[in-house]
């Protein structure tokens, strides 16, 4: 990488983890349908350790979550710092070290966690010496990503550089009080809480982990792809702004109410509620601004499939954030809690929100990344969007349908107070949805093949040119 | 529920924090003629190989 005459964005990085994504994306979906076969048809756990439901569950939401949704906040967070503060990474060789740092972290998770090596805590189950890795990478990524922003030769800090920016410093505050542990040995620690207080912390973790992770970083890519691949300002920036600093300011007491009816004291739990509803105000002022970008150019959506993947994202990113405030309520959570309903509108959003802005942004990213006009096939795009939305719709009413089953039966009673149905019925009331889920899941899984081969058509025998930076003067 | 000393202290630590960098962007100018910063990012890449950013451009 060349500072001679006239300086370049650093691209490589982006390349990198932009490839990367797609790859962790067939791993992590591959294990998912894995483990969803599995609980169509239990022999698929061979008797075999590592091949068990409960060592590839969290290799499941490890590689989907942070491999291929990190890999892809990395690739987007890159690319869109360089160019709307129009000067290259800062850092130098510190952005290589993220891009190896990260895939060591997720190589080693591959290994581990299948070997049976884990904290317990949920998506934080890796055990401490990954912890400090993890630790040091994303030190390193909040150096490099604020050094830019530092380094900016805009004066303005473009919206997308906020929301990255609060996921970046929020997960790294999270990471560390939630991994906080005493270790015995190499691969073995006690957590710093016992008990409640434990769940609290593991719950306040995971739920901003959604927020921050699954929510403010992919908000970031959709405040500067949305408007790229539409060739429109976004629909209000200044509703862009009032969207980060209420999301940001709300968002942190939303957790408890994973622990409804739960030994959390209840003022918490009603505390927990109370946010998550709140929450549903920013959410949807943001989901709203971003499908309101195509205001007056709806005709785009007809004839421009990454477009279809960015809008319909938000579409789930609306219907998820309604559906979780609901879910947040007492009353409600009452039926829907440990049922298949959670499993369901997790992967609406993961899946529809997160899924989908991550590939329209990567179909927006890879042929620029590697110097070609368009991707290689706009037709398999159109062929993903099209099997990846069916199989999330699979996906997400067989869990819906599953979910309330299951709640229905284990809440119903005899006139004598007993149950009327025993565990076990539940299980074989949700068994068909299971095939249906599986289905759904192949689908998407097949969706992000048919991309990997478009991308590798698209970068085969690409030469790509380093892109010199823009001059400041040009937009001043 | 001692983990909540930890906890709700440190939010108020953040929301706190939260509040100085925002006035910090009121003071610096950062929401000044911000519907003109929307548009900037459109016209952020120039190089030759890449001049068919809008895809409707006929």
């Amino acid at each position: 990488m060349s500072t001679l005459a006239q300086a370049t964005y650093n691209d490589t990085v982006v390349r990198q983890f932009a490839v990367m994504t797609v790859v962790w994306g067939i791993v992590g979906m591959l294990v998912g349908v894995v483990i969803a076969a599995q609980l169509a048809f239990p022999a698929l756990n061979f008797d075999v350790p590592w091949l068990s439901y409960g060592r590839l569950r969290p290799l499941h939401t490890n590689a989907v979550i942070f491999a291929f949704g990190g890999c892809a906040l990395f690739a987007t967070s890159y690319y869109a710092v360089q160019r709307t503060c129009q000067t290259r990474l800062f850092g130098g060789p510190l952005a290589a070290f993220t891009f190896w740092g990260w895939q060591l972290v997720i190589v080693l998770a591959a290994i581990t966690l299948p070997l049976g090596y884990t904290s317990g805590k949920e998506y934080a189950e890796l055990e401490w010496p990954i912890d400090i890795l993890i630790t040091l990478v994303w030190v390193a990524y909040a150096v490099v990503f604020f050094g830019t922003i530092a380094t900016r030769k805009v004066r303005h800090i473009y919206v997308a550089n906020w929301f990255y920016g609060a996921f970046i410093i929020t997960v790294a505050l999270l990471h560390v009080v939630n991994s906080a542990a005493l270790p015995t040995s190499l691969m073995t620690s006690y957590s710093a809480y016992a008990g409640v207080q434990d769940a609290m912390v593991q719950w306040w973790y995971g739920h901003n982990a959604v927020g921050f992770f699954l929510t403010a970083g992919f908000l970031g890519m959709m405040y500067y792809y949305v408007p790229k691949q539409i060739g429109r300002p976004v629909y209000s920036y200044r509703l862009s702004i009032v969207h980060f600093w209420a999301l940001i300011f709300t968002y942190m007491w939303a957790g408890p109410h994973h622990l409804h009816y739960t030994a959390l004291p209840d003022w918490v739990q009603s505390l927990g509620m109370v946010f998550s509803l709140i929450l549903l105000a920013p959410s949807w002022g943001g989901m709203i601004n971003g499908i309101m970008t195509l205001s007056g150019a709806w005709h785009k959506l007809r004839d421009d499939p990454i477009l279809r993947f960015l809008i319909v994202s938000l579409s789930f990113y609306g219907m998820s954030t309604f559906e979780g405030p609901m879910m947040s309520i007492k009353t409600v959570n009452a039926l829907s809690h440990y049922t298949d309903w959670t499993i369901g509108h997790v992967h609406s959003g993961a899946l529809g929100w997160v899924g989908l802005v991550s590939m329209g942004s990567l179909y927006y990213l890879v042929p620029r990344l590697f110097g070609r006009p368009q991707m290689y096939s706009i037709r398999a795009i159109e062929v993903h969007f099209w099997v990846a939305t069916i199989g999330i719709v699979l996906y997400a009413v067989a869990m819906w349908i599953s979910g309330v089953t299951q709640g229905l039966m284990w809440r119903a009673v005899e006139a004598d107070g007993t149950l009327t149905y025993t565990f076990v019925e539940s299980v074989k009331a949700s068994y068909p949805y299971y095939y249906v889920r599986l289905l759904g899941g192949v689908l998407y899984l097949a969706g992000m093949l048919i991309m990997a081969w478009n991308v590798a058509k698209t970068i085969a025998g690409a030469k790509p040119v380093a892109v010199p930076v823009l001059p400041a003067a040009a937009h001043a | 529920m001692d983990v909540l000393y930890l906890l709700v202290p440190l939010s108020v630590v953040l929301v706190f924090a939260i509040v100085a960098v925002l006035a910090w962007s009121v003071r610096n100018g950062q929401f000044e003629d911000v519907e003109r910063e929307g548009e900037r990012i459109l016209r952020d890449e120039a190089p030759p190989t890449l001049g068919r950013l809008d895809s409707d451009q006929e």
